[in-house]
């Protein structure tokens, strides 16, 4: 049995015999797979349009999911200067999860990206030989008759015959991995309009930042609460109202505004 | 001699490369055979490189058919067993 390499090449060869066998006069061969010629070359254009796409829809998740993780960042931040620990590590916890699924998506993209060149260089590649598969076709057909041209197209034909197979197989398989990641790609964006980023638990919008403002409120109101007291007759506040009488002697006039402005005004010219 | 890499294009190879490239080619068939996915990958992986490192690419607008045709580089052994399995599942 003959090598695997030379095998498969048999059957990219099979491929264009069998088209080649099917029409009688071999140069209607040439239009019929001009045309199918433009057509891959259509899509292949469209391929790298759909994966550009996809691209750029990760592009703005993993933007988003960053956001998010940079939100949480703050929040256990804040957490901490409360002396909230546990809040805290619920916050950091969410952001590690978050962080996980922004490199899992940055992975996926690179692996576009790459998918995206490949393509683009296909659609380059295919275009030049069809460029040539055309210029030959006008050639054979002027010149050769039909029994002539069956020899004489035999190269030509199964060279683009393979590249166009060759180019098929590529828009399946980045046609196949934009799928996946669209699949993937729809449940993130799911979760993020669902907010359940936020709080995996979905009891509410965001139970990290209303404990947070919970805890800001409290803390406003303890302080609300101390400077009352202060006020309270027998308290110490001779002092307070001694100081704001000292800040009022200060206050100046606002000086008036000058019509060197109005003045500096260009000139319109005609 | 054209020897081409599915998604790469074609590369012209000296005819003396032949017989490293069908020794490289042996291991992959017997890879398949077992599927044996590592051995496959390795296998690939040195196979490709060497077309790229001996070979010469051929002009875009060059017209004509490969003497080899080889996986491409992120191939799996299912796919290539469906290629040389059916013609059919060659698209164009």
């Amino acid at each position: 049995m003959a090598g695997l390499m030379k095998r498969m090449s048999l059957i990219f060869k099979a491929k264009a015999n069998k088209v080649m066998d099917r029409a009688e006069d071999p140069r209607e061969t040439l239009d019929y797979s001009y045309t199918k010629q433009l057509e891959l070359l259509q899509k292949v254009r469209r391929g790298v349009a759909d994966v550009a796409t996809s691209r750029k829809r990760l592009e703005l998740q993993v933007q988003q999911l960053q956001q998010q993780s940079d939100k949480l960042d703050g929040q256990a931040r804040a957490a901490l200067s409360q002396g909230r620990e546990d809040l805290a590590r619920e916050a950091l916890t969410r952001k590690s999860g978050l962080q996980t699924q922004i490199s899992d998506l940055q992975t996926q993209h690179t692996s576009l990206q790459a998918e995206e060149e490949k393509l683009t260089l296909a659609s380059q590649r295919l275009q030049a030989k069809v460029d040539a598969f055309r210029t030959k076709k006008e050639t054979i057909k002027a010149t050769y008759t039909a029994a002539e041209a069956q020899t004489k197209i035999g190269e030509a034909f199964s060279g683009i015959s393979e590249e166009m197979g060759d180019v098929g197989l590529a828009i399946q398989r980045a046609e196949d991995k934009t799928q996946t990641m669209q699949a993937r790609a729809g449940a993130i964006d799911e979760l993020l309009a669902s907010g359940a980023l936020d709080d995996p638990t979905g009891t509410s919008k965001d139970d990290i930042q209303s404990e947070l403002d919970r805890l800001a409120s409290t803390n406003d109101v303890e302080l609300e609460l101390a400077k009352m007291k202060g006020e309270l007759p027998g308290g110490a506040s001779a002092q307070p109202q001694a100081i704001e009488g000292a800040s009022t002697a200060n206050q100046t006039a606002p000086s008036p505004a000058t019509p060197a402005e109005a003045r500096q005004q260009p000139e319109a010219s005609s | 001699m054209i020897v081409r890499i599915l998604g790469e294009g074609q590369f012209e190879v000296a005819e003396h490369t032949v017989e490293a490239l069908n020794s490289i080619d042996t291991q992959l068939q017997v890879a398949v055979d077992s599927s044996d996915e590592a051995g496959f990958h390795e296998a690939l992986r040195s196979l490709l490189a060497l077309v790229r490192e001996v070979g010469d690419r051929v002009p875009d607008d060059h017209l004509g058919p490969s003497e080899l045709v080889l996986p491409n580089a992120d191939a799996t052994i299912e796919e290539v067993r469906a290629l040389l399995g059916e013609e059919g599942l060659i698209p164009g």
